[in-house]
């Protein structure tokens, strides 16, 4: 254990970047917590009178249209964007990699057809298809979640898959078969481990483009509805209003939304050398 | 006396790693005269590399000149700066890489890539590096080098490549050749033709010779003079016939005693047995019992319909020990692949205590009753082992599926029991594998294969990956297993002293066929097939009075 905090140090030390990513990455995750408990004002709580009022020392980011407090939309959002993106991811991850793996070790036919719908699903533009799951299924957050797990699904099949791939051949995996393992086994307890490093860098990076995907379905007016904090459906009706200069409406939670997609990706770097045993001496 | 061609004086070098700074040569001094072929012997980590990318300034960026002087033609080429170094490199000094498939650009021709060598010191015209890089190819005997200048290297064998980095290293006549290695991954044959091409090319154009290498038969063969290397120090330098004949310091008296000889004996390997082998209740080969293992015309052909082995017949008697010996692409490997049932045959039956184990595909192996009693040890230590796995769960791996330990302090009483059978400290069990030197994964991998309790033990090639003094323990430590234990064993090595040690009979494969079996002793006394008596005597071996007729020979030829 205290190896690995020492190694994680080491690696942190060598690379500030990833300790950025990694503090940004636990605030907005703190912020998530805690929004509602710390937002100055309710988030869906309006004001008329005080509408689109720029950046003051009241409202940090100004109001928007309703004279709804900015800033406070802006945290309570986050709960919701990285709900939607973490379940999203995790559901894509789990599935895809069990699906990859197995293809990846058993190859043959399964292999192909497997390898042949993913193609199918690639050539869809990904985010058209998304749109449409939303639309077909139903306008709610479910939903966005299982568009965003299906579109990212392709890419851990192929992901794990090539990784599996590579590694079912090694001598590691013939000894795991000379000691009775099952083949269940073989891929479950020998060969995902060993592709988790390679991938906890996809689920990083996934989960910066996944937050992006949900509030690109949102802006477009799927899933999340109107009154509800979400960062892609005020820039959506921060749109509105840029042209005659109300810049805070767009500006904030745009911001929030590429910090959170920043963080995410710069953190998947720094992930793999922490997870990957053999970066220690 | 004129002044060497190449001098070393009080080398050193370190490193700079995340662990700090380490010291790889702490002040080595070597001298070189004109013509003359030296030797570097040692082990991994032994720094000998090391000496030779500092004369070439191949260092990396880790790696700093600390202290000490190189000097070449007399002149010091210690911190010589590029534009210094440009004109010596290739045309005055040159080195042969170990890795020669890695070494060439796969997407050059070989021709093309000697006349890069050529028209980086010379103006020359295409067409003239054409033909010069032709006779080059004609000067390491390459068949039909005319052709072979349009190959790309994959289309050549390792021991081709090979022939070609030696034409790229002599293209411009340079005083001075580095062989860092050169044969290391070869066939024996294959090492003996291309060794000996480098030792008449260097003794007719009067290069100068630094051949480093682990092999120290090799050394002894082709070198006047032999330096040894241990952690970044030159203990030892003689000749050949005094140095290996009668080693002063105790490295080379261990590193000597290591090396399997013709003559050698398992027990006589290790200089200081930590215990006596006990007494040898050896199984007689010719013991009337049912064989163990019985193989009858075994036939794989792969998808490619490469015939990897073809119509093999064997039988193992339990307690024996069998050799399986041949270069590769002979077959030896897949044999015991076919016996472990990890890989299904084409043909031909596998018999396991009378029964049809053939029968079973492999992929359903993992169920029958015989897994337990088939067990293999792999040739790459580091590679058999998963790396997220530590020292105690791959050796608790087989003993949680094959013979069902469920308690846990039942299993780490096994696993620790295991571990001391392999003289494994216990300590060492919570470690990852890259966390273990390779002697120690090899223990962990052996270990493995006996927790089981199997009764046919497979080892392919498993020192085939361990320095000299290590393969000594390792070999050690197998042969008292099977003393204690009465494991038979299937032993494929390529390494032919290695079997003869090991292995009460042996059988000799060529392309996937048997060309010649029979006991040990009497298969290498007296070999019956010329395929078996061209590997033996392919064996560099370190019989001093040979190695100077040798040398005397090399001379009148230059």
């Amino acid at each position: 254990m205290s190896a690995t905090l020492s190694h994680t140090g080491y690696i942190l030390r060598g690379n500030p970047v990833t300790l950025v990513a990694g503090i940004g990455a636990a605030l907005l995750i703190l912020v998530a917590i805690v929004a509602p408990s710390i937002a100055p004002y309710g988030p869906t709580v309006s004001n008329v009178p005080l509408s689109l009022q720029p950046p003051s020392a009241a409202h940090w980011f100004g109001t928007d249209q309703l004279g709804r407090d900015v800033f406070s939309r802006v945290l309570v959002a986050t709960r919701l964007d990285l709900a939607i993106a973490a379940s999203a991811v995790s559901l894509s991850f789990v599935l895809g990699a069990m699906i990859g793996a197995f293809c990846g070790y058993a190859g043959g036919r399964l292999d192909r057809w497997v390898g042949r719908f993913v193609d199918v699903l690639m050539a869809f533009p990904l985010f058209v298809l998304a749109m449409a799951l939303v639309a077909a299924l139903g306008n709610r957050v479910e939903n966005i979640i299982f568009a965003t797990a299906i579109i990212n699904l392709p890419f851990y099949i192929r992901f794990a898959r090539a990784e599996v791939n590579v590694r079912r051949n090694s001598g590691w995996v013939e000894a795991a078969r000379a000691s009775g393992n099952s083949h269940a086994r073989v891929v479950l307890l020998f060969l995902l481990p060993n592709v988790l490093p390679a991938m906890a860098v996809q689920i990083s990076l996934n989960l910066g483009w996944a937050i992006l995907n949900a509030a690109g379905l949102s802006f477009l007016g799927l899933g999340v509805q109107a009154p509800t904090p979400e960062w892609g459906i005020m820039v959506a009706e921060g749109a509105r209003f840029i042209t005659t200069g109300k810049w805070w409406l767009v500006v904030f939670p745009g911001a929030a939304l590429m910090s959170a997609v920043l963080c995410f990706n710069l953190l998947g770097d720094g992930l793999r050398d922490i997870l990957d045993p053999r970066m220690r001496t | 006396m004129t002044a060497p061609l190449l001098s070393i004086d009080n080398l050193k070098v370190t490193f700079s790693t995340r662990n700090g700074l380490v010291e790889a040569l702490k002040g080595v001094s070597l001298s070189l005269d004109a013509g003359e072929t030296l030797g570097i012997v040692g082990e991994s980590g032994s720094g000998k590399s090391v000496t030779a990318f500092s004369v070439m300034q191949l260092l990396d960026r880790a790696g700093k000149i600390t202290d000490g002087r190189i000097s070449f033609r007399g002149q010091d080429i210690t911190r010589a700066s590029r534009s210094m170094l440009q004109p010596l490199r290739g045309a005055a000094m040159s080195m042969i890489f170990q890795n020669p498939r890695a070494a060439l650009n796969p997407i050059r021709t070989v021709g093309l890539q000697i006349a890069d060598v050529l028209r980086a010191h010379e103006a020359l015209s295409a067409h003239e590096a054409r033909g010069k890089a032709l006779k080059l190819l004609e000067a390491v005997l390459i068949r039909d080098p005319e052709e072979r200048l349009d190959s790309f290297p994959h289309e050549l064998s390792g021991g081709m490549c090979q022939r070609v980095m030696i034409a790229m290293a002599i293209a411009c006549e340079p005083t001075l050749l580095i062989a860092d290695e050169p044969t290391t991954g070869l066939d024996v044959t294959t090492q003996k033709t291309v060794m000996d091409l480098l030792a008449e090319i260097t003794a007719r154009r009067g290069m100068a010779m630094i051949l480093i290498t682990h092999d120290l038969g090799l050394a002894a063969q082709y070198c006047q003079r032999v330096a040894v290397m241990e952690q970044g120090l030159v203990v030892e330098e003689a000749v050949p016939a005094s140095l290996f004949g009668a080693p002063r310091h105790a490295y080379t008296k261990r590193l000597v005693a290591a090396s399997p000889t013709r003559t050698s004996t398992v027990g006589s390997l290790v200089v200081d047995a930590d215990e006596p082998a006990p007494p040898a209740p050896r199984v007689s080969p010719r013991r009337p019992a049912e064989p163990l293992l019985q193989v009858s015309q075994l036939v794989k052909i792969f998808d490619n319909g490469f015939r990897g082995v073809d119509d093999v017949s064997f039988d193992l008697a339990p307690g024996e020990s069998l050799g399986l010996v041949g270069e590769s692409g002979s077959g030896k490997s897949t044999i015991s692949r076919l016996v472990c049932r990890l890989l299904d045959h084409s043909a031909g039956t596998i018999r396991f205590d009378g029964e049809d184990i053939g029968a079973i595909p492999s992929r359903d192996f993992y169920r029958s009753r015989f897994r337990k009693d088939i067990q293999i040890v792999f040739q790459d230590h580091g590679d058999s082992l998963n790396p997220r796995f530590s020292a105690f769960d791959c050796i608790a791996d087989p003993l949680k599926l094959l013979t069902r330990v469920q308690d846990s302090r039942e299993l780490r009483r096994q696993v620790e029991d295991c571990a001391h059978r392999v003289g494994l400290p216990t300590e060492f069990l919570n470690r990852f594998p890259h966390q273990l030197s390779g002697g120690q994964k090899a223990r962990v991998g052996i270990a493995r294969a006996i927790a089981a309790k199997p009764r046919l033990l497979v080892l392919d090639e498993p020192t085939a990956a361990l320095d000299v003094s290590v393969q000594a323990v390792i070999l050690h430590l197998l042969d008292r297993l099977r003393r204690e234990t009465g494991l038979a064993y299937l032993f494929v090595s390529h390494d032919l002293n290695v079997v003869r040690m090991m292995c009460e009979r042996t059988i000799v494969l060529q392309k996937g066929q048997i060309v010649e079996q029979g006991p040990s002793g009497a298969l290498f006394t007296d070999p019956a097939s010329d395929y078996a008596r061209d590997l033996i005597a392919a064996i560099p071996h370190f019989d001093p009075e040979a190695a100077t007729a040798r040398h005397r020979e090399a001379a009148a030829a230059g």
